[in-house]
Parts: C-alpha cells; sequence; structure tokens
C-alpha cells in the first residue's frame, strides 16, 4: 500500500510539471491550431540556463532558495524571449499557409533549439545543485520531500494565476476571443497579432518554470530532456482535451499518476517480462487510445463535424 | 399512389440533426421526383447546408432515413452515396487546386474505375483502357459544362463562373443520379448566371434530377419545378413555386423582402 | 503541350542519369576511394526511403514522423533472419542461421512493414494531421524503445548492442560483400552493392511514377488537397489513405532489410526520431511530391554529413584553431535550418513539379 501511496505522490509531482508545460502547447494549440513541437525545448533551455545563472551565482554565497529563485528570475525572461522569438520568426509568416507548412517548421525549430542548446551548454549530463531541502517528510507510509511539495504548490499557484488571468482580464477575454475566431476577434477591435505573441510568451514562461522543477526534481539537466518530456506533455494536453486550460491540468496530472504508477508495477503486471524501462512507452499508449477512442480528449468538447 | 412511389427518386423522412445545442434540423421530410429541378430556400442558417450534407453523407443523421432509388442511403459515408448516385458541389467551391481542370474530372470518376495498385504499376491492357476512357469522358464532360478548352489548366487559376462550371462537370463524372448544387449561382454576375441556367436547364433536359439550394430567388422560382423552403431547422413549405412564394408562413420567414426582388 | 514536353525532358534526364550511373562507382571509386562508392550506396537507400515516405507525405498529405520504423522492422527481420543471433539465443528453437534466399527475405521484411504500416494506419488515419504527425512520432518511438529493450527476459533483439555478424545478400550463390571477377574485371563488394541497390532504387522510381500517374496517385492528391471534396467525388479516402500509408511502409522495409545486409550489423540507434527527420527532410527539401526532387533532396543530404566532414571541419580548425561545432551537430542544425527555411521561402522545394509549385506559390500569395 505504501508504495501504492509513494507512486501517487511521485505521480502528483511528475503531474504537476507535465501540467504546466501542457499549458502552453494548449493555449498555442487553442488560438493557432497549432502543435508547437518546439515547446519541449523552451522548456530545456529554461532548465540549463537557470543552471548556468545558479553556478554563476553560487560564490555569491546566497541561501539556496535564493539561488532557486535568482535562476528562476533570469531564466523567465530568456524563455519569453526564446517564444516571442520563435513566432515572429519562425510561425508567424506562415499563418496562412497550408496546414503541413507550420508543423514542418516547429519540427525544424525544434531541432535548431536543441543542436544550439547542444553547441552552447555540451552533450554532457548537468548536475542540478541540490539547493532545495529534500528531508523526506513521512505522510501515509510514503516519503515526500520538501522540493516537491514545493513544485506542486508553485505549480498549483501558477495555474490558478493562469486561470484567473484567461478569465478576469482584458488580455485573457482578448486570448479567448482570437481562439473563439480569429477573424471575428480581429474586426471587435482586438490586436490578434499581439494575443499571439503573448500566449507564447505566457506559455514559454510556465516552460521555464517546469525546467527549473525537472531539472531540481531529478537533479540532471540535459540538451536532449526536453523532445520526451515536450512529447509527454502533449499527450497530457491531448488527454484532458486540448484547447483546454482545465483539461490540460488534469491531463498532466493522470498522466503522471499513470505513469508512475505503470512503471511502479508493469514488472509485477506482466510477470517480469517489462521493466520500467518502458516507462515512456506509456505515454504514447495513453496518447494513441486518447486520439483513437476520445480525441476530443476528457474535458474536451465534442468538435462538431465541419464540412 | 404506387406509380407515384416509383417516380420517387429519393424520399428522405424525418431528418433531424443537433449540433450541441443547436437543432440544425428538425424532423425535415422531402422528396425528389425524377427529372425534376427542385430548389431548396430559406433564410441563412435555415439548415438547406445541413441538410445537403446529410444527403450526401457528410454528416450522418441522429434521427430519419434516406430512401434513394429504393434502398436506404448509408449515411455518414459519403463514397458509398457518390457511388450509389448522390454528386454535389459545395458552396464555397473545393476543387483539387494543384491539379488540372481535366485531373480534376477525372477524379471523379474514382468510384467508377477498378485499377489498383498492380493495375497502375504493370499498366496493363485493362488499365490503359481505363485511363484512356476515363480521359476521353473528362473531355466530353468539361465540353459539356462549356470549358473543355480549360482542360489543361490549373483549377485555381479558373475564373470563378469557370470554377463553379468545373465543380459541376466533376460532379457529373461520378454519373449521378441525382446533383445536388451548393448554391451555384453565390458571386456569380448576370451573364454567369444566365450560363449557369442555361446548363441546369440542360441537366435536367438530359433527364438528371437536381436539388438546388439557392439564394438567388429569381432563378430557383424561374428554374424549379418545385420548392421546398426551411427556416429553423424545420420544412415550412413545398409545392410549385408560384404557391410557395404566396404561403403565409413563407413571406413570413423572409419577413416579406427577399421574395419580391431579386 | 509544356506538360508533355517537361514529361519527356525528365524522362530524358533520368535516361542520361541512369547512363552516367552505371560508370559512377568506378569513376568515384578511381577518383576518391572506396569509401565514397560506399557513401553513394547509402545514398541509394536514402532515395528508397524517401520515395517510400514521398508516397505518405508528398503525393498523399500525411505527415509521418516515424517513418523510420518501417525501415527498422525491415532491418531487423532480415537481421534475424540472416545472423546467427536467434540460433544463439534461443539455441532449443532455432538450429542455424537458415540462410534464408534474399528473394524470400526482402518481400518478407517488405510484407511485415507495410503490415506495420496498416495496422498503425487502420485506427489512426481518420485522425486530423497534426494527430496524425504526433501517433506516428510515438509509433516510431516505441519501437526503438522496443527494440532497445526487448534483450530481457528473452533475448530477441539483443538489446542495444544491436545484431552483428548479418549475412550479406547472395545473388546466384555469390555474397555480395565479396569481390567478384567479371570479363576480368574485379568489382568490389561496395560495386556490387551499388548495382544491386541502383536496380531497386530504378525499380522503385518506376513503381513511384506508374503509381503517381495512376487512379491511385490522382486520388492520393485529391485527400491531400481537400479530403471533402475527395470523399464527394466517391473516394473511400481511409482505404486509400491506408495504402499510401502500407506503400510507403513497404518501400521502407525494403531498404531497412537491404541496410541490415549492407552493414552487417543493426542496432536501434540507427532507427531514432532524427533519422525520420532527415528521410522528412529530403522529401521537403527536395519537394514534396516531385519525384525528381525527393531524389535530389535525398542524395544531397545523404552526401551531406561527408561534405561537412570534409569541408567544414577543416574549415573550422584553420578559421577557430579548433573543432566548435562537430560534424553530427552541424548537420541536425543545417537540417532544422533547412525545414525553417524551405517552408518559409521555398514550399514547394528545391526542385517541384511544375504544379505543385504554382499551387502552393499560390497559397503563400494569398496568405501575404
Amino acid at each position: 500500500m505504501d508504495i501504492f501511496i509513494q507512486q501517487i505522490i511521485n505521480g502528483l509531482v511528475l503531474g504537476s510539471i507535465y501540467a504546466l508545460v501542457a499549458l502552453g502547447y494548449t493555449m498555442v494549440y487553442g488560438i493557432l491550431g497549432l502543435i508547437n513541437f518546439a515547446h519541449g525545448e523552451v522548456v530545456m533551455i529554461g532548465a540549463l540556463t537557470a543552471l548556468t545563472a545558479i553556478g554563476l551565482l553560487l560564490p555569491a554565497g546566497l541561501p539556496g532558495p535564493m539561488l532557486v529563485l535568482a535562476g528562476l528570475l533570469i531564466a523567465i525572461p530568456v524563455c519569453m524571449a526564446v517564444g516571442f522569438t520563435v513566432e515572429r520568426i519562425a510561425y508567424r509568416p506562415l499563418r496562412h499557409a497550408p496546414r503541413l507548412a507550420p508543423l514542418i517548421t516547429a519540427i525544424g525549430v525544434s531541432i535548431v533549439l536543441q543542436q544550439l542548446a547542444m553547441i552552447g551548454w555540451g552533450r554532457n549530463y548537468h548536475t542540478f545543485p541540490a539547493l532545495l531541502p529534500t528531508a523526506p517528510h513521512q505522510f501515509a507510509g510514503a516519503a515526500i520531500t520538501d522540493l516537491q511539495i514545493i513544485i506542486v504548490l508553485t505549480a498549483a499557484v501558477l495555474m490558478a494565476g493562469l486561470v484567473w488571468l484567461v478569465n478576469r482580464t482584458r488580455l485573457g477575454r482578448a486570448m479567448r476571443a482570437t481562439a473563439e475566431n480569429p477573424a471575428v476577434a480581429r474586426l471587435m477591435g482586438v490586436d490578434v497579432d499581439r494575443v499571439i505573441s503573448f500566449t507564447f510568451v505566457l506559455g514559454s514562461a510556465l516552460a521555464a518554470v517546469a525546467g527549473v522543477m525537472v531539472a531540481a526534481n531529478y537533479s540532471i539537466a540535459h540538451y536532449a530532456m526536453g523532445f520526451m518530456l515536450g512529447l509527454k506533455a502533449f499527450t497530457a494536453a491531448v488527454l484532458g482535451g486540448i484547447g483546454n486550460l482545465g483539461g490540460a491540468m488534469l491531463g498532466g496530472l493522470l498522466l503522471g499518476i499513470i505513469e508512475s504508477l505503470a512503471a511502479g508495477y508493469i514488472g509485477d503486471l506482466t510477470g517480469g517480462f517489462l521493466g520500467s524501462h518502458y516507462k515512456d512507452v506509456f505515454a504514447f499508449f495513453v496518447l494513441i487510445l486518447v486520439l483513437v477512442f476520445r480525441p476530443s480528449g476528457l474535458m474536451g468538447e465534442k468538435v462538431a463535424e465541419r464540412a | 399512389m404506387n406509380g407515384q412511389a416509383a417516380n420517387e427518386l429519393l424520399v428522405a423522412s424525418g431528418i433531424s440533426k443537433r449540433f450541441g445545442g443547436v437543432q440544425a434540423l428538425r424532423d425535415v421530410s422531402l422528396a425528389l421526383r425524377r427529372g425534376e429541378v427542385c430548389g431548396l430556400i430559406g433564410p441563412n442558417g435555415a439548415g438547406k447546408t445541413s441538410f445537403f450534407n446529410v444527403l450526401t453523407g457528410l454528416y450522418s443523421a441522429d434521427q430519419g432515413q434516406v430512401i434513394f432509388d429504393g434502398q436506404p442511403l448509408p449515411l455518414g459515408v459519403p463514397h458509398r452515396i457518390a457511388g450509389l448516385g448522390i454528386a454535389r458541389t459545395f458552396q464555397n467551391i473545393r476543387l483539387f487546386g494543384a491539379m488540372s481542370a481535366l485531373e480534376n474530372v477525372m477524379v471523379g470518376r474514382h468510384a467508377r474505375l477498378h485499377s489498383g495498385v498492380l493495375g497502375a504499376v504493370l499498366r496493363t491492357a485493362a488499365t490503359r483502357r481505363e485511363e484512356a476512357q476515363t480521359e476521353a469522358r473528362a473531355h466530353d464532360l468539361l465540353r459539356y459544362v462549356g470549358i473543355d478548352r480549360l482542360a489543361n489548366h490549373q483549377a485555381t487559376h479558373l475564373s470563378y463562373g469557370d470554377q463553379r462550371r468545373l465543380e459541376i462537370a466533376r460532379a457529373l463524372a461520378t454519373e449521378p443520379k441525382l446533383l445536388a448544387l451548393d448554391e451555384p449561382a453565390a458571386g456569380m454576375n448576370a451573364t454567369e448566371t444566365a450560363g449557369l441556367r442555361a446548363l441546369i436547364e440542360k441537366l435536367r433536359a438530359d433527364g438528371l434530377t437536381v436539388l438546388l439550394i439557392e439564394h438567388d430567388v429569381k432563378l430557383v422560382m424561374g428554374l424549379c419545378d418545385r420548392v421546398a423552403v426551411l427556416d429553423y431547422g424545420e420544412k415550412i413549405a413545398e409545392g410549385i413555386p408560384e404557391l410557395v412564394r404566396r404561403d403565409p408562413r413563407v413571406i413570413s420567414a423572409y419577413l416579406g423582402t427577399e421574395l419580391n426582388d431579386a | 503541350m509544356s506538360a508533355t514536353n517537361a514529361r519527356l525532358k525528365s524522362r530524358l534526364g533520368i535516361a542520361l542519369i541512369a547512363v552516367a550511373l552505371a560508370v559512377l562507382p568506378f569513376v568515384v571509386g578511381a577518383g576518391f576511394g572506396n569509401s565514397w562508392v560506399r557513401i553513394i550506396d547509402f545514398a541509394l537507400l536514402y532515395i528508397m526511403l524517401a520515395l517510400g515516405l514521398n508516397i505518405v507525405v508528398g503525393f498523399a498529405g500525411l505527415l509521418d514522423l516515424g517513418y523510420i520504423a518501417f525501415y527498422a522492422v525491415g532491418a531487423y527481420l532480415y537481421a534475424l533472419l540472416s545472423s546467427p543471433h536467434l540460433a544463439q539465443a534461443f539455441p532449443a528453437l532455432f538450429a542455424a542461421a537458415p540462410g534464408w534466399p534474399v528473394w524470400l527475405v526482402l518481400p518478407l521484411g517488405a510484407g511485415l512493414a507495410g503490415l506495420c504500416g496498416v495496422l498503425l494506419g487502420t485506427p489512426t488515419l481518420k485522425l486530423r494531421g497534426d494527430y496524425l504527425a504526433i501517433v506516428t512520432l510515438g509509433f516510431g518511438e516505441i519501437i526503438r524503445i522496443f527494440l532497445n529493450n526487448l534483450n530481457a527476459p528473452a533475448n530477441i533483439t539483443n538489446g542495444p548492442q544491436g545484431i552483428n555478424n548479418i549475412a550479406a545478400v547472395h545473388i546466384g550463390g555469390h555474397a555480395l560483400n565479396r569481390p567478384l571477377e567479371l570479363f576480368g574485371i574485379v568489382l568490389p563488394g561496395v560495386h556490387l552493392h551499388y548495382y544491386f541497390f541502383l536496380a531497386l532504387t530504378l525499380l522503385v522510381i518506376f513503381v513511384c511514377v506508374r503509381l503517381q500517374d495512376s487512379r491511385l496517385g490522382r486520388a492520393w492528391v485529391a485527400i491531400r488537397e481537400d479530403e471533402v471534396a475527395a470523399r464527394a467525388c466517391g473516394i473511400n479516402t481511409r482505404n486509400v489513405k491506408l495504402l499510401a500509408f502500407g506503400l510507403g511502409a513497404t518501400f521502407g522495409g525494403v531498404a531497412g532489410g537491404l541496410f541490415a545486409s549492407f552493414q552487417g550489423f543493426v542496432s536501434p540507434e540507427s532507427f531514432g526520431l532524427l533519422e525520420s527527420i532527415m528521410v522528412l527532410c529530403m522529401v521537403v527539401l527536395g519537394g514534396m511530391g516531385h519525384i525528381p526532387g525527393v531524389i535530389l533532396g535525398a542524395v544531397l543530404l545523404a552526401l551531406l554529413p561527408e561534405a561537412l566532414r570534409w569541408g567544414a571541419v577543416p574549415m573550422q580548425q584553420s578559421l577557430f584553431g579548433k573543432v566548435l561545432i562537430d560534424p553530427e551537430s552541424l548537420r541536425l542544425l543545417l537540417f532544422g535550418v533547412a525545414l525553417v527555411l524551405v517552408m518559409r521561402w521555398r514550399p514547394e522545394g528545391l526542385w517541384p513539379s511544375a504544379l505543385r509549385r504554382r499551387e502552393l506559390s499560390t497559397h503563400a500569395a494569398d496568405g501575404a
């Protein structure tokens, strides 16, 4: 039983991170109908930027949490700038191109960012310093660390903030209007280009936070870490119902829990035939199953058939 | 009564279709007689195109069925419906832009052809014959709608009126018994509309049954043998044009304006 | 008039190239050494792969990001049937490497890959294009993860180490990796493979050309252009798409088998996402849907790593005194940049077909 609770806790932590990244996918998809493959790379850039910043600040002798905060405060604007630039240079010129074009561009952007990161940060794995307390607390027979609690709480606060922003502010209203119908939104005086830029910037900021969380949680960062993470976060977005903020959050948490439980139990379930190195496969199976049986996701409205 | 039934090419009964909270079609029934041109009119959003999409299989119906030429239509399966003999055009022209006019019409022959992978790769005698016949037939159809001189032009480079004609030629290529035209005169100038009317009359003379959605009331009233009127997803009138245009429900649906002018 | 002219020209071009290709290995071998003939052999494999993917992406407009999985299926099937691995791993089940004949193994690999294509395509081809891209990407990763891990508890794939000692293709009792003396000329193994691959590549090109110019080819383009209208024209879009998917996969399976026999070794490393993207890049860069363009793209990108190794490394050394960017990541960087630039400035590719060029530039003009 305690293994079960432990896996649920791990799943919640992982799921909070997926949810933050999934929000970036779902917001862009909701507005542009584009799968922004490069979003996972923004997460990676956030993690590595924070790592470098922390490395530079380390001699200053600040306390651990302050250092992490400083790393975040540097990573967030860097990621926002990356998101803004990518949209401006790569996607905006293709706004009216055939569907395949932006998708192929997105793959290209993803590779470019990854290789640039490799050139900048090298091929090696970087250790993320243990700056936050990781002493475990006992909880219902399972262990949970301060770091894990911080991750879940931060994610919750950010998501609440995002929901507030989208539902209660002028900008949020403009985002929703653009997602509904860009042409009409434009007629109503919404600066659609600005809204789209803002969406990318916002998603990138969340990605930066998620990047730091992943790096802190696994104590490791790497130029190729964004790809798989991005794919799983996208799966989470689809699972919840792409284009739907609540769906992205729910999908992220669910996927995190599914993955943790599956990794914990797959050996027993298959009589030892499949081990936990198949962890990464579950997300894909979930993705394929959702797309085949309920492409609108758990919380997505059934998309009306259109001629 | 039996003679009447044999004379009916299509009988749609009790068709209902809902999108989310919107009842697009409510219990719509309509019968089409062989060889007639039937107009389907109604204000914007009345459900005309939805009804078309059900008949041609793009939508499945929530309720109701359609008997076509004596057998039930497989609603929701457009390619089979096309195979059974209903062809259509689209309100916003949908041609295969990268292809030539001729190729567009040849695609329309798809369901009537049989060659598969092996035939294509080996280019068997049967395939060669089929291809030659397809091309010849496509030229015939382009000539029939009057644009054979544009056969090798890319579809997107045709003028608006010619694109409409090409779409009709492509629909005819499927060898339909019923041709469904969704606002064919939309965006046409007076000359083009007159040409279209002549074309539809030619189709009727050649025995084809035509179902026509149209906003151009003058065209509908002048051309159609019968007219059905949809409003808010319900059929509110049906009959010969002269009676329908005087029907008070129809007039109130149109607020008494559009029917008199245009 | 201009269409038939262009067709004549392209046919003439293909014929001329074919003649030049016959003497190519000797010229290249004499001028640059046989390692370059080997590179050209790989280029031929990539042409087959790219043409297979072109059916899916270029003709039918379905973005497949896991195409390399079919290559992997073909390669691993060949490897398992033509190496002692299974006999070593399961001595009770397999007596010895059976030494299956090539005309059986290659079609088997092609068939299995095609079957995988159909199995993957059946549930997913009704999805919208971008979802399909993600699902195929996931499928590619699943295949790779399985190849990587199916060494325990039963050692089927030998895990990350891969399978070696794969027998080369035998034709008429002669193994293609051994030199052959013919009319007093000694043909090294790379030359023999060259001619064998060339023959198969020409066959693949032939099949592609024939398919493009057929009822099916038209149906694929129709689906790419407007799926709803295609259905209304009586095209069973699901079946026709499935056919494109299956055929593309089949070509991938053939190329995979050839790859395994030529290398004598396969490992999961060769079948990662970046390989899928490289093949996609060949199709996109060359010109989606245009067979000569795709061939050009495949040749260019297959030669690129060598060009970088020979060009970029010495250049960086002379400029900066050291290698700042290793050729592998420079290659990937260039792929990424190429995808972005081509989509932005030349979506029809380097060598587009006449009609496709017009279509894509009209789209671009609409957008501007």
